[in-house]
């Protein structure tokens, strides 16, 4: 009976983990896992891109997800996202304006002095992308010199843990759009609520922020190519580490937790006139994640400008289009749903091919026996 | 944080649970509404089912009986991975693939051949759940149509299918008006199964998991495909160039849905029930020659004589 095509479905996914499984493994004698730890550390862009998309900052599940997904991003995402499904939403946290950032790295594209200086950091904007070749055997001794040098051959530092943020600057000097009171709203969880547009701020800001890098990056580059035209200048890029407060139990007295990594960008757009009596003034877009990821940083700020054009005047092109940008963005999402096309659909091939047949007969009419059931 | 905890009944934290049931409730009080809710990520892909999956570790109650299908057959991959997830994370379910034996039933693309009871409850999953998302790509726009009962845009393009092809050409997921008002798509089941929708007897929840919306069709309510007063909806044709209605290869039904392969020894084209558990007990009871004594396959000749209706 030849009707393998969908039957020992149990079996066949069992040999399909094992054999991937296999190869995970398949250097045998001459290979070593590798530590969640290693990923953590060696791997800290990937791991941050997974704890970012997958939403729940958890360094150690964030490392494990990378590890038992082989690398792939979206799934190691994905792994993540659906550990947090078990776990309730006990607290909240009071928001903050990102000054508390104890910094990594802070640089501005809009002004040369900044009050406390730019401060690179860890980066590699201005680095040639050339192979290193020296690391192609790096042995464990080289490995572990490295990081001894460098503590040794660091000075003293007197820099302070945080900085004032650039924007304060411009908006003292009214340059800006004064804070409205939204942030005393209670902000749009989405992962309790779903998103009915129109949608606040909040909501599509916190979407952003799990968002999947890639897809972020592609339409807010359509919006700086020309499809929008936001022309951002990054006020400023920060990554550092967010002390988290918490409510303590017995006193509820706000008290720090932990910190989080995280990557945070505000651009400046060029100005708008705006409503009668009020002096023009620069337009802000803001964008913030968990981890070291400053490309899917600077692309939310840029769709946060450009989503807030469109909630304002209408969208006119597709970066500005709230439904468009927030329900075409998620990876965990749009990588399901791909996926979701391997599975069978051979009753609704059978459909298909059922009206292609018919409509193909032409113009006349069908035999009445197998007509359905019609009011 | 605790990383080796199980995970309690049901996998989904219990404010989750809550939530679904509380939508479900919303959705069968206003038939064919689709009830947004906030539609947590489960451990497998969007688009394999996480709706449904939602909606029965929600609903599913310990020492109850489930069955799980995908295109009608209970061994299929993906319902064999979805019954081994639900047996893992909800001790003391007990699964069958004996569709009359079971309380709930969760299936992809199909609804069983034998009638379903007043005790049962269908769960289907559902990739897009708004009919209207053919003829308006904005879900702002289309709540607002759904509101007015604005339904004339997709007659509209059910009328020019008419005019450049002399009949619907929608295969499945025919749009389905549900108790004289909220027009649905009842998941890509075929036109074969829509009229099993009418008058259900038992409770059919639709759970679109990536979309983030619950709807129903509640047990004993109107469900209506939409067509024109002279434009009869048809089912798929299963009639072979002799005017003959195709028997299943296996177990010679000719009252059910089919699948047709090529038989890669004989080179032609053969069919065969979709419903497997359909097809094995018509198959057993006719060797038995018990086929009209047994209930079961009474009441599955009953739905079908309403599909052909």
């Amino acid at each position: 009976m030849s009707y393998v095509a969908i039957k020992g479905g149990g079996t066949a996914i069992s040999g399909a983990e094992a054999v991937l499984e296999f190869l995970r493994c398949r250097e045998g004698d001459e290979g070593e896992s590798v530590s969640v730890n290693a990923i953590e550390h060696q791997l800290r862009f990937l791991q941050s891109r997974v704890i970012s998309e997958g939403g729940v900052y958890h360094p150690k599940l964030a490392s494990l997800a990378i590890k038992q997904s082989l690398g792939d991003t979206l799934e190691a995402a994905f792994a993540l996202r659906a550990y947090r499904s078990t776990k309730p939403r006990l607290l909240e946290s009071p928001t903050h304006s990102g000054g508390e950032l104890r910094l990594i790295r802070r640089i501005s594209a809009s002004f040369k002095d900044i009050i406390g200086g730019q401060m690179l950091g860890p980066s590699t904007d201005y680095s040639l992308r050339m192979m290193r070749m020296e690391l192609l055997n790096e042995s464990p001794e080289q490995f572990k010199q490295v990081a001894k040098d460098w503590l040794q051959s660091m000075p003293e530092s007197d820099l302070p843990d945080t900085f004032p943020k650039v924007l304060d600057a411009l908006r003292a000097e009214g340059l800006l759009p004064d804070v409205t009171s939204e942030r005393d709203g209670v902000p749009f969880d989405i992962t309790r609520e779903p998103l009915v547009f129109p949608v606040p701020r909040s909501a599509a800001l916190s979407t952003m922020a799990r968002a999947e890098t890639g897809s972020m990056l592609g339409i807010a580059y359509s919006n700086m190519r020309g499809y929008g035209d936001i022309h951002p200048t990054v006020a400023e890029l920060r990554v550092g580490y967010l002390p988290v407060m918490l409510p303590h139990p017995i006193t509820g007295e706000l008290t720090e937790v932990g910190e989080i990594l995280m990557t945070e960008c505000e651009i400046v757009a060029m100005f708008e006139a705006s409503e009668e009596g009020h002096k023009p003034t620069f337009k802000l877009g803001y964008g913030a994640c968990f981890g070291h990821n400053e490309v899917k940083a600077i692309s939310m700020a840029i769709l946060d400008r450009s989503l807030q054009v469109g909630m304002e005047h209408g969208p006119s092109n597709p970066s500005e289009d709230p439904e468009f940008v927030l329900l075409h963005i998620d990876g965990v999402d749009s990588m399901g749903f791909c996926s979701h096309y391997k599975m069978p659909h051979y009753v609704t091939f059978q459909s298909d091919m059922d009206r292609l047949r018919s409509t193909r007969k032409g113009p006349t009419k069908m035999s009445t026996s197998n007509v359905g059931a019609s009011k | 944080m605790n990383t080796s905890e199980a995970t309690q009944f049901g996998f989904l934290d219990e404010f989750a649970k809550k939530e679904i049931r509380r939508t479900v409730l919303k959705a069968i009080a206003i038939p064919g509404y689709q009830v947004p809710y906030s539609s947590r990520e489960m451990p497998m892909g969007r688009g394999f089912g996480t709706g449904g999956l939602q909606l029965t570790l929600s609903i599913i109650g310990r020492g109850q009986t489930l069955k799980v299908i995908d295109q009608g057959s209970d061994d299929s991959v993906n319902a064999v991975n979805l019954r081994g997830f639900i047996e893992s994370v909800c001790p003391s379910v007990n699964t069958t693939t004996n569709t009359a034996d079971a309380d709930l039933i969760q299936s992809r693309h199909r609804i069983p051949e034998l009638a379903l009871t007043e005790n049962q409850v269908l769960v289907l999953q559902v990739p897009y759940p708004d009919p209207l998302v053919i003829v308006e790509p904005s879900e702002e726009k289309r709540k607002i149509m759904h509101g007015e009962a604005d339904y004339s845009r997709l007659l509209v393009k059910l009328y020019e299918d008419i005019v450049h092809f002399d009949e619907v050409t929608i295969s499945h997921r025919y749009p389905t008006c549900i108790n004289g008002h909220y027009v649905i798509d009842p998941s890509p089941i075929p036109r074969y199964d829509v009229p099993k929708l009418d008058q259900s007897k038992a409770l059919v929840l639709l759970g679109a998991g990536r979309e983030k919306k619950i709807y129903a069709v509640p047990p004993f309510t109107d469900a209506t495909p939409l067509v024109f007063d002279d434009q009869p909806f048809h089912i798929e044709n299963f009639i072979d160039q002799d005017g003959q209605r195709r028997a299943c290869q296996q177990c010679g039904s000719t009252e059910s849905f089919l699948d047709e392969y090529m038989d890669a020894e004989t080179q032609t084209l053969v069919f065969q029930c979709s419903d497997t558990d359909y097809c094995t007990r018509y198959l057993s009871s006719r060797n038995n020659g018990a086929l009209h004594s047994n209930t079961e396959l009474d009441n599955s000749a009953e739905a079908v004589e309403l599909a052909n209706d």
